[in-house]
Formats: structure tokens, sequence, C-alpha cells
């Protein structure tokens, strides 16, 4: 069943009108109705083009949080090979809003870590939305170390609404678990690529994405707040989060030209869940070129390479 | 070297001239409601006689109080593109700028300086919450870089003050990869082998927390500063209980293992002193007077002028 966002209802009326034709064809012979759906067919396409050729920043927040777009897992069990995952942080706890371990894309082992959402409300509930506690940082540290240590790449798949604001997270030393994370992306000597294929939220995705390159799904966002949240603090009024999404420039295209990200990925018409397939297959290339530009650097600059990236930051495609 | 005749005099600026100028002698203890006279206030360099509280100082003043005579330098730290996004909430950002220069006689959030410390040599950088909830925008990023790089061309330690309610949302994605830059810039310090001490001082929050502020070789912390990632309100709402009285203040953090001291504003300049010499592997310091500088220069001896002191890198 197609879920539909609250700008996509009158596609879903023609959707479910042409759907209808054809339930009803089924049930009787006799009814001639393809025509009919067929006309339907293409005022829907038509349709899905208008509103994906313009997404307001907001619309691409709720699609870059679409229940039914691809996740970590899909992107794990389709573009890698002998996937093993790899439990715990060695202190605490094993954090399932965070998917990590070894892994082959494309013959080559690396390591491969993401946040996971969940597909049901009880996948959703294991993994906490996508919501890491500081244990899910500290496996991620323990993982990089260990690919530094044994020279593999690191792919990071980030997709979160943001780190977990939860009691136990903060005793544990949620802060202190992410800065460590952003300080061990930074140090390791081994290629990282990462690829924000939902929600970057915030400094729980920067934990991951400090990479040598970022790359981005066209409809996700990446952002320093949710506009929400922004619109709560901001606006005083958290239903003010349209004019936030604006203010905050937090699309793919936005931070492409201010130079966070390296390279837009372009998702299917209507978004990555109307053709999961195609999307995973897009962001496998964009890895895999990714890789390939990787090798343009000598292996002993790749800490060097990354932290002028991003020390560079703030001297590009700015408004003044 | 001849730091002290680099030193920053203080000129009137009349636009700023006008902050915490003591039309109103009296204080009050918001925590145990005693008047308190504002010059005893600045000699108890802002913390109650009464209860202890810890009440906000700006970092003139707290450098003032820190830096030996008073004496410090200010370091520049280069200038971000002015407000970046174009940003607009139900203010421009460019407005909300000026409000708070004009408030708090400051040109930004942070102030970076270099000095000495109990005849130790250090740079400071000290964040200031008066100034737009000292949130961290590319300004703050660039001063903290600015701080490490001059620690390390000087050979000195770099001791940081935060205070923050977090990233600079006027500046969207940019304040968030102010994270990533200042962890760079901590990284120079320990590839230098110098020693990184942050003070946390209330609050300290957000993305601030989470990156250069938790990354200090020593830790400590003001009493009963509030220190998270995510506020309290949002913990609140988010898993729709009472949190237990302490809640991520410095002592509940201390106890968590998250924090090496909590420190007594009152004693921070002698603590520092003593964990830095000992750090830098420099003899033990020489307490009470200290013998003159070598070129008598007078820093401003009354508070008011101080603090319209205005800085070579206010445009
Ligand atoms: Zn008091």
């Amino acid at each position: 069943m197609t879920h539909y966002l609250d700008f996509e209802k009158p596609l879903a009326e023609i959707e479910g009108k042409a759907e209808e034709l054809r339930a009803m064809a089924r049930s009787n012979e006799e009814m001639d109705i393809e025509a009919e759906a067929r006309a339907l067919d293409k005022k829907a396409a038509g349709m899905l083009r208008d509103l994906y050729g313009k997404l307001t920043p907001w619309r691409k927040c709720q699609v870059a949080r679409h229940p039914m777009r691809p996740h970590c897992r899909d992107y794990i069990d389709a573009l890698f090979t002998e996937y093993t995952p790899l439990a715990g942080d060695r202190a605490f706890g094993e954090d399932d809003a965070v998917m990590g371990g070894l892994a082959r894309f494309q013959d080559r082992a690396v390591v491969v870590i993401g946040h996971e959402k969940g597909h049901d409300t009880k996948s959703r509930l294991t993994h906490n939305f996508g919501m890491a506690r500081p244990e899910g940082y500290r496996k991620a540290i323990r993982l990089m170390d260990m690919a530094d240590r044994f020279g593999l790449p690191v792919i990071t798949l980030v997709d979160t609404p943001g780190a977990y604001p939860g009691k136990g997270a903060e005793e544990r030393g949620q802060s202190e678990a992410i800065a460590r994370a952003t300080e061990k992306c930074l140090q390791i000597g081994v290629p990282l690529l990462s690829v924000i294929i939902g929600e970057g939220g915030s400094g729980g995705a920067v934990a991951f994405a400090t990479a040598n390159r970022v790359a981005m799904l066209e409809h996700s966002v990446y952002s320093v707040i949710s506009p929400e949240g922004c619109a709560s603090i901001l606006w005083k009024d958290a239903e003010k989060m349209r004019e936030a999404a604006e203010a905050l420039r937090l699309t793919a295209q936005d931070l492409h030209k201010l130079g966070v990200c390296d390279r837009v990925i372009p998702e299917p018409l209507g978004g990555a869940h109307r053709d999961t397939e195609a999307t995973i297959a897009a962001v496998g290339e964009a890895i895999t070129a990714m890789l390939g530009e990787m090798n343009e650097i000598e292996p002993k600059g790749y800490v060097a390479a990354r932290r002028k990236k991003f020390l560079n930051i703030g001297s590009k495609g700015l408004a003044a | 070297m001849n730091w002290i005749t680099n030193y920053v005099r203080p000129r009137i600026n009349s636009i700023f001239s006008r902050r915490e100028v003591p039309e109103n002698l009296w204080t009050k203890c918001d925590e145990c409601g005693t008047m308190l006279f504002h010059r005893e206030l600045t000699d108890n360099l802002h913390v109650c006689a009464n209860c202890g509280h810890h009440m906000q100082i700006t970092p003139r003043a707290r450098f003032k109080a820190l830096f030996d005579s008073g004496i410090f330098t200010e370091v520049r730290v280069p200038e971000p593109v002015a407000d970046p996004l174009h940003f607009r909430d139900q203010k421009k950002y460019p407005d909300r700028m000026r409000a708070a220069q004009k408030a708090t006689g400051e040109h930004e959030a942070m102030l970076v300086a270099a000095g000495e410390v109990g005849r130790t040599p250090i740079v400071a950088a000290a964040q200031d919450f008066s100034f737009m909830g000292g949130s961290m925008g590319m300004y703050v990023g660039n001063a903290i870089i600015a701080a490490a790089e001059e620690a390390v061309r000087l050979g000195r330690p770099l001791v940081l003050f935060s205070a923050a309610g977090g990233a600079r949302m006027q500046e969207g994605i940019l304040s968030l990869m102010q994270m990533p830059r200042t962890t760079v810039a901590i990284q120079m310090l320990r590839e230098a082998g110098l020693p990184y001490i942050v003070v946390l001082t209330h609050p300290t929050t957000g993305g601030v927390t989470a990156s250069y502020a938790m990354l200090g070789d020593i830790q400590i912390a003001e009493p009963n500063s509030l220190i998270c990632f995510a506020g309290p309100r949002v913990i609140e709402q988010t898993i729709r209980e009472k949190l237990p009285e302490g809640f991520q203040r410095a002592e509940y953090l201390l106890e968590h293992g998250m924090l090496d001291r909590v420190t007594d504003r009152r004693h921070l300049r002698e603590e520092l002193v003593t964990i830095l010499r000992m750090l830098m592997q420099q003899p033990p310091p020489v307490w009470g007077e200290l013998p003159p500088p070598a070129e008598p220069v007078v820093a401003s001896d009354t508070e008011e002028s101080a603090d319209t002191a205005q800085s070579d890198t206010q445009s």
C-alpha cells in the first residue's frame, strides 16, 4: 500500500480512482475501463512530476522522513555482501539504532556503519526510530578504529532525526560520545565516505558524516536542528516549520552550493520510496565513484584532506 | 617578548558604553535573594558571597580577573561572512546581531586572549552567554581555531571557558559544521603536545557540549552548571516523566564520571595554574605578590572602563 504525504492528497485521489477502476474490471469482465484508467495514470504522472519538480524544503523533509523510504538495512542488504554485523560498545551495551560491521562492497572489504530507523512499529521501537544512544556512537568509534588498524575504508549511511534525548543517554555521556565519534572520523587514516539517505539530524549525523566525501540523496535533508525545533525556538510556534525549513537551507541542493555536500544523488520521480531498487542502485554508483576519487589521494593524506575540507567550509557559496 | 606592549588599550566607544553601568548598584542573587553590592560582587567574581551561587560573568571580566595584573592580549579572529544564509525568522539575523552587540558591547560570542596566569603563559578562550546565548556559529568556530593556532605558535596550553545554548541556528548547517571544525582545532593542540583544559560554565548545551567542550585533557566545571546535549525540557517531553533533582548539573556529571572536577570560580585560577604547570613540566608556582611586569603597564583599573574596552577585531 502506498503511503501518501499530506501534499500528495490530490495524487492519492487520482491514483486511488485508477486502482478502483481496475479492481472493478477484475470482478466484472465486461467492463472496459482501460482507456479511462490510462488517462488517470497519465494525469497522476503529470501531477507527480509537478509536485516533485518543485518540492519546498519542508516537503523535502517530509519525503526524507517517508516511512516507506529505503533505510540503512535495505542498502546494506542490496549493495554489500558478506555483511557481518558487529555489536556492542564494550562498556555498557548494544544500540540497535546503529547498524555496523564488516562487509564487502564490490568484493572490497569495508566497514559499514549506519542509522537504522526500522520499517514497522515493532522494528521502529527496536531501532529507537534511528535515534542513537551513546553506545551507538561508541560502537561506531570502535568499528572505525578497527577499520583504521586494518586499512579498510569506512562507509556510513546517515538517517537519523538526531541523537536520542533520553535520561540514560545523557547520564552515560551522549555529548562526549558524539564528540569522540566526530573526533574519530577526523582521525582515521582510511577513506571515510558518507551518504545521507534520509534525515541528517544535527550532531547525531555529524558524528558519522565528518567524511572525505558526503553525498546526499536528492530529497534528503541535513540540518543543525529540525524545522519544528527551530520554529518553536525562533518563531515561538512549532507550526511555523515551513518557514524554518526554508530559512535553514537544509536541502541537498542548498548544501551542495554551500560546499557541505559533495554530490547529490538523483532520486526516482516521486521520491526514493516509489522505486527503492533504482534508488539503492544510484547510491551504489555514488559510493563506487567516491571510492574511485579516493585513489587520487595519497594513502597518507586521507586525514589531512578531511581536515582541510572541513576547515574550508564556510568559504564557498555564501550569500554575501 | 613584548606582548605587554601589544596590549590592547581600552578605547571608549560611546555606542557601546551603556552596559552594566552601575546605576543600580545592587544586584539581587537569584538563588538566595541577598542584595549584593556591585563592587563586592565584582571582587568576588560574580559569585554570591552569601550562598556561593555562580552568576554569569562576561569573558572580559573573567580575563581581567584571570590574567596577571588583568593584562592580556586579544588574539585576532578571522572575520567570517556575515549572515551567510540571509536568515530571517521573526527578525533578521543582522538585526539580532546588532542588538546583541549593543547590549553586550562585544563583537561576537567568544573572546580569545594570550597572557600569563600566575606567570604561566597561556592562551584562553571564553564564550559569552550574554551574546545570543553564546551560540556557536562561524565566528566562534574561527575563534577556537585561532586560539588553537596561537597556542601552537606560542607553545602554550589552551584554557577554554564554555557557555552556550548550542549552535547558532541562524547560520544553519554552517553552525553545525563548527563541530568538526573545532574538533580539528583540538587535534592541532594534541599533536603539538599542548594541554587543553575545558572549564564548563553554566550553561553548556547542545552541539557545543558535543564537540570541543567535551574534548579536554581535563574537564572542570563550575558548580551547579547545566551541562548536557539535550536540554531537560526536551527530555521531559520525550520520556514523559519528571527528571531527578540536579539532573545534568555539574555535580551530577561528576558523579557519573563525565568530569574531572567541579571547582568554585574563586579557586579556579589557582587550580588552573597548578594543573597547567604540572602538565607543562614547569616548576611549582610561586604564590603571593609577584614582582611587577618588566614594563609597568596599568590595565584599566575600573570595571566600567574594562567593560567598555573595544578590541582591535571590532569593525
Ligand atoms: Zn546567593
